[in-house]
This record gives C-alpha cells, sequence and structure tokens, in this order.
C-alpha cells in the first residue's frame, strides 16, 4: 500500500552497503549488551545452575567423569545459548523496529550475518567464565592438545548460534515463541552437538583422535550458514 | 468421482489384504528368528514410505518456495503428517521385532538413532506449523523443512561410526543377502501395497488442506467485504 509512495524516494538514495549494515547492526548490539546485560546475566546464572544440579547426577570427581564431562559441558552451554538466541530479535519487537528493517532496502543477510556474530560473541563470553568453573568443578584437565579444544569451541559455538539466530527468526512468527525455539533447534542440532560432544570428550580423554569430530563440525557450519544466508531473506520478508 | 474413489480404495484394500496373506501365511518362516521375522514385511514397508514421502516434503518446500503455490505447500504439509506416521510405525514396530531377537527394546545404533531423530525433526516441523499464525506459516515451514534436509546427510556421517547391531539391507545388499523369492514377494507386495495406502492417505490430507485453505481466504474476502462497506469510501473498493 504506503510502498508505491516510498519505493522512489528510496531508490534515489543508495542502498546502505553490506558491511555498514553489519557493523552498525553488530555496535548496535553490543553496546545494548554492554549497557544491559540482559542476555549474558541470565546465561551465565544458568549455566552455573546446571552445572551445579548435573553434579548430584553422578560423582563429578570421579576418573569417570572425565568421560561425561564434554557431553555436561555442552549441553549446558546449549541450554544456556537458548537464552541469549530467544533476545535476538525479540528486542527488535519493541517500536516495530523488525517492521522497518523489513521495509529498509539494507541487505537482509548483513542484518543475519551481524546478529549471529553478535550472539556468537555472548556465547563466547560465556564460555570463556564458564569454561574454567568447569575444570575446576569436575577436576577437568585436558589429555590431549589444548589448541584442539580451541578449535572445537570455535566450530561448536559457531554451529550453535548460526542456525539459532536462524531459528529464532522462525520462532519469533509462532505463538509462545520462547518454547518454540528449542522445539525446532534441537532436533536439527543434534548431529553438531553430538560431533561436539564426541570431539570435546576425545580431547579431554585423550584416547581417541578427534579429527573427523572437527571435519564433521566444519560441515555442519558451512552447509547451515550457506542455507541461512540462502533462505533468511524469506523468512524475514514472510507475510 | 465418488464411485472412482471408493473402486480406488477397495482395490487398495484388496491390496493390503493380498500382502497380509503373503506375508503371514504364504512366505517361509524364518530359520532361526522364527515367526516375529514376520514384522520384516511391515516395517521395511513403512520405513521406505516415510522416506519417501519426506523426500515428496523437500521437493514440495523447495517449489512452494520458488513458485508460492499453494498447492505446493497444501502437499507439504500432507506429506509430512504421513511421512510422520509411517516414520511412527517404523519406530513401533522395530522394537517389537529386537525384544524377542536382540533380547532389548532399543539400542543407540546408528539406524535407530538416525531414524529417531528423522522423525524428531519432522514432528517439530509439524508443531511450528501449528504454532504459527497467519500466512507467514508456509513460508517459515518450508525454510525449517530444507533445513531438515540437509541435516539428514550429516546426521548420518555423525552417526555411522556407532556400532551397528541392525541388520544390513538384504536386498542388493552384497554377499549373503538372497532372500528367499517367496519373502521377496511378500516384501515387494506390501510395499507396493503400503505405498498406495500412503497415496491414498496423502490425496485425503492433501484435499482437506485445499479446503481448508479456500475456507480461509473466503473468510478474509469476507472480512475485507463487510469491512469495505462499514468505513466511507467504500464505493471506490467495490468498483475496483
Amino acid at each position: 500500500m504506503n510502498a508505491a509512495v516510498v519505493v522512489p524516494a528510496l531508490a534515489r538514495a543508495r542502498p546502505p552497503g553490506f558491511w555498514s549494515v553489519l557493523e552498525a547492526t553488530l555496535a548496535k548490539d553490543l553496546r545494548l549488551e554492554w549497557r544491559s546485560k540482559d542476555a549474558i546475566n541470565p546465561m551465565l546464572f544458568f549455566a552455573l545452575l546446571v552445572v551445579v544440579v548435573f553434579s548430584f547426577s553422578f560423582d563429578p570427581t570421579a576418573e569417570e567423569s572425565r568421560h561425561i564431562a564434554g557431553g555436561i559441558i555442552w549441553v549446558a552451554f546449549l541450554f544456556a545459548a537458548v537464552v541469549a538466541l530467544n533476545q535476538t530479535w525479540s528486542r527488535e519487537l519493541r517500536n516495530q523496529v523488525l517492521d522497518a528493517y523489513r521495509i529498509s532496502p539494507a541487505p537482509a543477510n548483513s542484518l543475519f550475518l551481524a546478529k549471529a556474530v553478535g550472539n556468537f560473541l555472548f556465547v563466547a563470553v560465556l564460555e570463556a567464565v564458564m569454561a574454567p568453573l568447569f575444570m575446576v568443578f569436575y577436576n577437568l584437565r585436558p589429555l590431549g592438545s589444548s589448541w584442539q579444544l580451541a578449535l572445537v569451541a570455535v566450530l561448536a559455538t559457531w554451529a550453535l548460534v548460526v542456525n539459532g539466530t536462524f531459528f529464532a527468526a522462525i520462532s519469533i512468527r509462532t505463538r509462545s515463541r520462547e518454547v518454540m525455539l528449542p522445539l525446532i533447534l534441537f532436533p536439527i542440532s543434534i548431529p553438531a552437538l553430538y560431533s561436539m560432544v564426541a570431539a570435546t570428550t576425545a580431547i579431554l580423554a585423550g584416547d581417541a583422535s578427534p579429527v573427523y569430530w572437527i571435519k564433521l563440525l566444519g560441515v555442519y557450519d558451512v552447509s547451515f550458514t550457506t542455507a541461512s544466508l540462502l533462505l533468511f531473506e524469506t523468512v524475514l520478508h514472510a507475510e | 468421482m465418488k464411485v472412482k474413489r471408493t473402486v480406488l480404495g477397495l482395490a487398495v484394500f484388496a491390496l493390503l489384504a493380498y500382502g497380509y496373506y503373503l506375508a503371514m501365511y504364504a512366505a517361509p518362516t524364518e530359520a532361526t528368528m522364527g515367526d516375529v521375522q514376520r514384522i520384516f514385511y511391515y516395517h521395511v514397508p513403512s520405513a521406505w514410505t516415510a522416506f519417501l514421502c519426506f523426500l515428496a516434503n523437500f521437493m514440495a518446500s523447495i517449489v512452494y518456495l520458488v513458485k508460492r503455490g499453494q498447492r505446493a505447500d497444501a502437499f507439504a504439509v500432507a506429506s509430512a503428517e504421513v511421512g510422520v506416521v509411517f516414520c511412527t510405525v517404523v519406530l513401533v514396530t522395530g522394537p517389537l521385532w529386537a525384544r524377542p531377537v536382540w533380547g532389548i527394546w532399543w539400542t543407540w545404533d546408528a539406524r535407530l538413532t538416525s531414524t529417531l531423530i528423522l522423525w524428531l525433526i519432522y514432528v517439530s516441523y509439524l508443531l511450528l506449523r501449528k504454532f504459527s499464525t497467519g500466512g507467514q506459516t508456509p513460508v517459515l515451514a518450508a525454510a525449517l523443512a530444507i533445513f531438515g534436509f540437509v541435516d539428514v546427510p550429516i546426521v548420518y556421517f555423525s552417526i555411522r561410526y556407532f556400532r551397528t547391531q541392525h541388520p544390513q539391507p538384504v536386498i542388493g545388499g552384497g554377499e549373503g543377502s538372497a532372500l528367499d523369492p517367496a519373502m521377496a514377494k511378500a516384501l515387494l507386495v506390501n510395499w507396493v501395497a503400503f505405498m498406495a495406502f500412503a497415496a491414498i492417505l496423502l490425496t485425503l490430507r492433501y484435499r482437506l488442506e485445499r479446503l481448508r485453505q479456500r475456507a480461509e481466504e473466503a473468510h478474509i474476502l469476507k472480512a475485507e467485504r463487510a469491512d469495505a462497506e462499514s468505513t466511507p469510501g467504500a464505493e471506490i473498493g467495490r468498483i475496483r
């Protein structure tokens, strides 16, 4: 309706560039988070709760716990990440900011990448704070190589947030949106979750090579980043 | 039209009955497993049918995103639902067979796990359809369907290193895969019967979805008309 009036005016102006939109959105999100800490505080506390609650289900200092610690770490991070992912787009609902994004000529993918990178940084901070705590509470020490552990962390975090950011854009359009995100995110993330757990366990226990799992995580990251970039504009403009 | 449907329904019923006869009476009893093995004539055709339904759902989702036709969306939702039903049959008949043969109901074997994950993905697809509102549902669902299908090969590669307990495919599966001709016949007849049955379910569900779409459109049109009549300047709307 109004689009016909708006478009000629916009057509004269040059559409904003890919990187400038990405930079502006990311800077805005980081500044918001820095001032409010709406995502990071609940995430940290939630992950801490998971660590404590899980410690009652088995003896966390036993030698065998080394073999399940990888699973617990990533499940805690996955659950905690959902807190940040749910806020990705809901933050834009106030004052119809998301609608403004839709009618703006800014490239949709730069918006998506900015959100995904923002979430990546939030979850990375969470991991940086929680990982030492895990090491202390569960008496861990990587028997394999530490740089591989860092690589797994980077690939695994991206795997969680790239799909999570995309699915958050889907779940924001549904009734009971906060519940919907894990319901659609978890089934598809199972192979990624399995790979990151297997890789982490292999490194922590030092008795197997994590290379296959690292490669698989890489394949997962590439496939789903591509799929997200191809489909995000469609989902953003879904009416 | 109605006669044709009835005849088709009866033909599929006859085919299913024939398949039942072949599976339960005509096929020889398996040497080591005994009669329990006969569940195989239902388990395997259900699995193939479910996988075909999921493939159909993936293709319909792509067609929908490209052409935005409501027919493609109706086909996508119908094939996903029928696929989930047959996948559920697979997941129920599997443990029924496994308990007497393996001694356990379930094991986290590669094939079982990937089928379960597939089932989870398509149930989440149906949940999304149920919970999303308005005209955006088809687009969101189609996007999720494509993500789900991209996931399938990765699921496969992530769990192929599991120790596999599931029997290897007995048809065209290399050495030792020879199936007794009577067994092969029972399997194939049942597969054709299941596919025909699935096709009928799919058609009925597709028609239902088309009716729902049309009813929704009629509601929207009616509301718009009422809206136009109650506001000033309605004549312009009516002339258009």
